[in-house]
């Protein structure tokens, strides 16, 4: 039996036995930790996604060396071509940092300048990308050529995609920005854009050297 | 974040077609309901395909099903129990009470919620849509390769699995960000994190093992996908690709899964405990950080399904040791359960019953597990019916009769209606006869050499009489089920409504009507303890709260319903379909999986400019 019901009790309404507060009075929305949901969505996300791309860097690394046939990375790559890339995307984290003051600030000026610039290098990094495979593809490293194409273009391909889903994400905050839809209020929905951006980056900036340099230079 | 007055009149319920209602739902209730609905049809479908495994291997050579059949039956039936069953029946109690547990109105991201559910709903149909074109998935739940490359597994049949589990990885995910970042961002005031009932503890714990261990399966599924479509060579000898590479990937997913499918099952056993012993969680803290610890260590120990591979007496040593380690915070749970019971005021009821199954069948489980982290011991075992039987112990023993045991627990919450006592307990003594009566033999099968995943088996090998008594059991265990089922009917045609705190409970849940309304608290509770319900009551001087009032909810404003979910749930299906059509390596030109993709991006922008305020943070 569950435990007998009180009378007298009944008659005490619930809320007044709770210590309750009344949020319908317009009191500002609460979190239990200063973060934005959002925000901490974004980290969350970009944690899971640190595990995506240590399993393909780890397959990148183990089968490093283990092709059958050529063409290697020795004969394939043009170090001076992605370093253009690779600069191209350091600096665009500047860019993003640049824009996401002037919002912040309300500098709506600033802010289109500097994400401007933001999304033109992600489409630069990714038409060098395109212009990189197209290349390789021509010197006869197909997709299924050796184990060293597959891994590499797996890797070096899924990174592109998430630049170009980061430049059409910040794309559309570009345009919400140019209708004046992003006032200082605002800023976090660049903030979010940015987080990403930065992860992106991130991982280039450990690919570069681990499947470039590092193949290079054995 | 729904908690914010826009529009006084602001409600979404009742006004529009009750299927409509369904498909654009967003209330985590619902949703919770939607998992459930769907995760027990597809454990019956996985039930009534180990009937028809059990039928099978009722007699020695037996010819019930074809050997090709049999294959695509423990597939199905892996795949389906652990993918489709036991984590969707987990989510619908995360989706239903974490925000009830953690006093919220919803999850951080209603609508991502509701993508998690119609992504999982349509990666399950369409695994199972397999079957109607004569092509289910026939290389085992864990897909080795090269028994799932394209050189040994020509057919669709593991297309499907590979592109089903890639779905179904989409909905993990994104379940995972949203719960993660609900409990540790909508609690309500004065819920620390050491005051979070452990439910939600073991859920935040599952949410973080999804994270970091999903994304490594769906990257060996995405190689596994090129093997197969555009004829690369990751897991292929012939290319210099090596098939062990995809073990480890796997395992690295697939041991942190088996914590995703038990930690939940933890939780819920730690709720209802208390509740039925009339006293407090034993050891608390302790119960959090074993936990943590269990899913901590739970990474490490992938390559104990691996000891028959030879990976030397360095690895085996580690692996072994790791693996024992986790028997510590295990065992320290299970002494604080019976430190939970002991000297407690017992209440015999259906969802107690079910929690002490649970912890007696547990135990033998976790016991066999140590025997296989014995690396000499575990090449004795490994493939034999000895794992088959270890692991129901754990999945079944543990998993479902906590899950089984919670549905008991919960259901006048969810659904307004008591389940019937009596049936309820008929239920339980036939689960756990004839669970027992299924599994047991099995370990004895398994140590006389009785191999795992063979349709048939010669007579004279002294295997009859334990496949006998499997059989048996298996029809008492499946049976155990329609009773359930009739309990369900009764309840539902029943119409006296539950109380709102029928067991004495002490989380935030029973302090609100039975069912919930939709925006679950008219007003935010403050709490200031572990037990929040069992401190208002002694503060009170009551043993029972009033009935609470069900309210207008004026004022309340609840984020809108959307159909985009749905649209983007439905995208993805199509993407991912598009590379089972075969047109080798043709990649950007692939129409069905563009127009999928397109769909997607569709949803994703209409979504994201569709009513603002239900996303954007408020002030």
């Amino acid at each position: 039996m569950p435990t007998p019901h009180n009378t007298e009790a009944a008659a005490t309404m619930t809320t007044a036995v709770l210590d309750t507060h009344d949020v319908a009075g317009g009191e500002a929305h609460h979190t239990s930790m200063p973060i934005d949901n959002r925000k901490l969505a974004i980290w969350t996300f970009i944690g899971s996604e640190c595990l995506f791309f240590a399993a393909l860097i780890s397959t990148f690394l183990v089968y490093r060396g283990q092709s059958l046939k050529g063409p290697g990375p020795k004969d394939i790559f043009s170090v001076g071509l992605v370093t253009g890339g690779t600069a191209i995307l350091l600096f665009s984290s500047f860019f993003v940092v640049m824009a996401l003051n002037g919002a912040q600030e309300g500098n709506r000026k600033k802010l289109l300048i500097w994400l401007s610039l933001t999304v033109l290098s992600g489409l630069s990094f990714v038409a060098m990308q395109v212009y990189e495979f197209q290349h390789f593809y021509h010197e006869g490293l197909g997709y299924t050529t050796n184990l060293f194409s597959s891994s590499f273009y797996t890797l070096t391909g899924f990174h592109g995609t998430h630049v170009a889903i980061g430049t059409l994400w910040l794309a559309t905050v570009l345009k919400d920005a140019w209708k004046g839809n992003l006032p200082k209020e605002k800023a976090l929905n660049l903030e979010l854009a940015a987080l990403y951006w930065h992860f992106v980056d991130v991982v280039w900036i450990i690919i570069f050297p681990v499947v470039y340099l590092m193949s290079l230079g054995s | 974040m729904a908690t914010t007055v826009l529009d006084p009149t602001h409600s979404y319920a009742g006004k529009r077609h009750v299927i409509v209602e369904w498909l654009t739902t967003v209330d985590h209730k619902k949703i919770g309901i939607l998992y459930g609905a769907s995760a027990f049809i597809f454990f019956l479908i996985g039930g009534l395909e180990a009937l028809i495994i059990r039928t099978q291997l009722m007699k020695p050579d037996n010819t019930l099903v074809s050997p090709e059949m049999y294959n695509s039956l423990f597939t199905m039936h892996g795949t389906t129990m652990i993918f489709l069953a036991i984590m969707p029946l987990s989510a619908m109690f995360f989706n239903f009470f974490v925000p009830l547990l953690i006093g919220a109105r919803d999850v951080a991201f209603p609508r991502l919620n509701a993508m998690s559910f119609w992504v999982f709903l349509l990666g399950g149909l369409f695994l199972n849509a397999s079957f109607l074109l004569g092509a289910a998935p026939n290389g085992g739940w864990f897909g080795y390769a090269p028994l799932s490359s394209r050189q040994f597994a020509g057919g669709l049949n593991m297309d499907f699995w590979v592109i089903g589990l890639q779905i179904l990885g989409i909905a993990s995910l994104a379940a995972g960000v949203n719960f993660f970042t609900t409990i540790m961002n909508m609690r309500t005031p004065g819920m620390t994190l050491m005051r979070m009932p452990v439910f939600v503890w073991t859920t935040l714990v599952t949410q973080v093992l999804v994270l970091l261990s999903f994304p490594v399966i769906t990257v060996a599924l995405i190689m596994l996908m090129a093997d197969r479509t555009f004829g690369s060579s990751f897991f292929s000898w012939a290319g210099g690709g090596d098939p062990m590479l995809w073990q480890h990937l796997f395992w690295v997913f697939g041991h942190p899964e088996v914590y995703i499918l038990i930690l939940p099952a933890f939780g819920i056993i730690s709720e209802i405990l208390p509740v039925f012993a009339r006293k407090p969680l034993f050891g608390y803290s302790a119960m959090v950080f074993s936990t943590m610890l269990i899913a901590f260590l739970g990474f490490g120990v992938w390559s104990h399904h691996m000891f028959a591979t030879g990976m030397g007496p360095l690895a085996d040593s580690f692996f072994s040791l790791a693996t024992m380690l986790i028997a510590i915070p295990t065992g320290v749970k299970i002494f604080n359960w019976i430190g939970t019971l002991w000297g407690g005021s017992i209440q015999f009821k259906t969802p107690l019953y079910f929690s002490v199954g649970f912890i007696a069948m547990f135990i033998i489980g976790g016991l066999s597990g140590v025997m296989h982290a014995v690396a000499p011991a575990d090449l004795q075992q490994t493939d034999s019916y000895f794992v088959v039987a270890h692991f129901h112990y754990v999945m079944f023993g543990g998993s479902i009769f906590a899950l089984v045991a919670g549905a008991y627990y919960w259901w006048p919450k969810m659904f307004g209606r008591m389940l019937d006592e009596g049936l309820g307990k008929v239920h339980f003594w036939m689960m756990l006869i004839g669970f027992n009566l299924t599994f047991f033999p099995m370990h004895f099968a398994g140590l006389l050499g009785m191999p795992r995943r063979i349709y048939t088996y010669p007579a004279g090998l002294g295997f009859e009489i334990y496949n006998e008594m499997a059989t048996a059991g298996a029809f008492l265990l499946g049976s155990s089920f329609l009773v359930f089922i009739w309990n369900v009917i009764k309840s539902s045609r029943s119409t006296e409504p539950a109380p709102a705190d029928p067991w004495g409970g002490a989380t935030l849940e029973w302090a609100i009507p039975s069912p919930p309304q939709e925006f679950n608290f008219p007003a935010l509770i403050t709490v200031h303890g572990k037990d929040p319900l069992w401190d208002t009551k002694r503060a009170a001087g009551v043993s029972r709260l009033p009935e609470p009032q069900v309210v207008s909810g004026k004022g309340i404003h609840m984020p809108g319903p959307s159909w985009w979910p749905l649209v983007v749930a439905f995208g993805i299906l199509i993407f991912f379909i598009g590379f089972m059509m075969k047109d080798p390596w043709s990649f950007p030109f692939r129409p069905v999986t563009i127009f999928g993709l397109a769909i997607t991006i569709v949803g994703i922008f209409k979504w994201a400019y569709e009513a603002p305020d239900a996303h954007a943070p408020q002030h």
